[in-house]
């Protein structure tokens, strides 16, 4: 695979944390690169609480309060710089179940509207694409995704709904992604999957899903939405390795 | 166990908050003034991830069906035991049947209760820290009962007290990653200004009631924390507080420090204060 090397900057966040930023894009290369220089920490033994990634940078969370900001930052950039930096690979793809059904789309027949696709139209293209986690964030539980087809770009509601419902699917901009619970939001709906994004049973793995891993939605009706909402306790997300 | 007969206005059980699972979409929660709340276990012995009550204006008031030791911090809400007025920052000891209740708020604005051992509330992700959708509840309740652990020896404690409520008005802060995208008289506004907290405060945010001329766009969804300042399209300052999301989309202009954090956490409606710029 190939290896990128950008400009990065580096900076204090807080007394405990360093925040290092990439050229401000969403593009899989930055993506990739952040992905790898997390890698790259959290396997270099320093004592973190966590490393954060968004799309284009990385919060480096310390443990205590770093006293030579500078020289944790020279540690970090030639970390970065080293030959044998860890490679980022994430090869799984999560498959989704999303009812598309107008009972859960409330606003497909308003989006088909406004851009002249038909509803079903509008439905392929969605779950046709494969898309890439890119974080989590807003929710806890919600996957900040990449790669959504660009004639399903749809503007966020200019007034926000009060209660979007757990398991809503929505497309925001140029975003699509699933509410996992209930909560106030401006994106528009197309469906919604029955299964749960966040599991409050396991500490080590609140959700199911990392950053660099993928997705892709598969269609099912409303009784199939209704079999696996009725069977959560025993429903395990299904999941294959891409070969590319 | 405690019976809770008024919840108060916004009464929660906190303690040190979930980190390091902020990769997950987790909130951080906690006490909003940790100062607060840490000194309120320290007095008792408590370990420092005790969970404690933070009440936010208006105090509950609560029974206590069994004996313990509690000490109440923060903000000054005349604590009261049986209706007699009781001393905050020291142990105090409770029999069965005692009724602890609150009056006028005559210092800041949270107050914290510890209890011996803790109150042992469900754990959601390693926190007690109420929130909602994670906790079964996300405040105090009329009628919720509290548990504690009554076997625990008292030994008191050898604190000396130099600092009790601890409300700054300098608030100190790093420049934000987008704070060099502001032209200079913003940031002269920013080093300068006396702000004021508007009527729009909670766990997850403090908006201030100053306007900031803006013409800064979004930026792409990025990484924030408790003490992250936002500035809005509108031109309003949004600091972020305990509950708040983990990423957002709005320049990101200055870090407030952990102990500032405290300060505006005791801060109420019409509050005044200042930045300091921590280079």
């Amino acid at each position: 695979m190939i290896k990128h090397k950008f400009n990065l900057t580096y900076r204090r966040f807080n007394s405990k944390s360093i925040l290092i930023s990439w050229p401000n894009l969403i593009d899989n290369d930055v993506l990739f690169d952040v992905l790898s220089f997390k890698k790259s920490i959290n396997l270099s033994n320093k004592p973190l609480l966590e490393v954060i990634n968004a799309y284009c940078s990385l919060l480096v969370i310390y443990n205590l309060t770093i006293d030579n900001i500078y020289n944790e930052i020279e540690a970090l950039k030639s970390l970065y710089l080293q030959k044998n930096i860890h490679v980022f690979e994430s090869r799984i793809i999560w498959k989704i179940p999303v009812c598309y059904d107008d009972y859960y789309g409330i606003d497909l027949g308003n989006i088909s509207k406004k851009i002249n696709i038909k509803k079903d139209k509008i439905i392929q293209l969605h779950y046709q694409n494969t898309y890439k986690v890119c974080f989590l964030g807003f929710l806890p539980g919600f996957l900040y995704l990449s790669n959504l087809n660009k004639k399903l770009y749809f503007p966020r509601k200019f007034q926000p709904d009060l209660n979007i419902i757990k398991g809503s699917v929505g497309i925001g901009g140029n975003q699509t992604g699933v509410y996992p619970s209930n909560s106030p939001g401006g994106w528009n709906i197309i469906g919604n999957s029955p299964i749960d994004f966040v599991d409050k049973r396991n500490l080590d793995k609140i959700s199911f899903a990392s950053p660099g891993d993928s997705i892709k939605f598969y269609p099912i009706d409303i009784e199939e939405h209704n079999y696996i909402l009725n069977n959560l306790n025993t429903y395990t997300i299904e999941s294959e390795v891409s070969n590319d | 166990m405690i019976k809770i007969i008024k919840p108060g206005l916004y009464s929660t059980i906190q303690d040190k908050g979930r980190l390091g699972i902020q990769s997950y979409g987790v909130p951080y929660s906690g006490s909003m003034d940790s100062f607060s709340s840490d000194l309120a276990n320290k007095i008792l012995n408590n370990s420092e991830d005790a969970a404690v009550i933070e009440i936010t204006m208006v105090g509950p008031v609560l029974e206590f069906n069994d004996e313990t030791v509690i000490s109440i911090t923060g903000a000054n809400l005349s604590p009261l035991l049986n209706n007699k007025i009781i001393k905050m920052y020291e142990p105090v000891i409770i029999k069965a049947n005692d009724l602890l209740s609150f009056g006028g708020l005559k210092s800041g604005l949270r107050t914290y209760i510890a209890i011996l051992g803790g109150f042992k509330t469900e754990k959601v992700y390693g926190s007690r820290s109420m929130f909602k959708n994670f906790t079964k509840h996300f405040k105090l309740n009329v009628n919720d009962i509290l548990t504690f652990n009554n076997n625990i020896l008292f030994k008191s404690s050898k604190i000396t007290l130099t600092k009790v409520l601890d409300i700054d008005k300098q608030i100190v802060a790093y420049k934000g990653p987008e704070y060099d995208m502001l032209n200079s008289n913003q940031k002269e506004f920013i080093s300068s200004n006396i702000f004021k907290i508007s009527n729009n405060y909670n766990r997850m945010a403090i908006q201030l009631s100053d306007l900031l001329v803006n013409n800064l766009k979004p930026i792409i969804t990025s990484i924030v924390m408790p003490g992250t300042v936002q500035l809005t399209p509108a031109g309003s300052l949004i600091i972020l507080m305990k509950d708040c999301q983990t990423t957002g989309g709005y320049p990101r202009i200055l870090q407030v420090e952990e102990k500032s954090i405290n300060s505006l956490a005791q801060l109420k409606k019409d509050s005044k204060f200042s930045f300091s710029l921590k280079i």
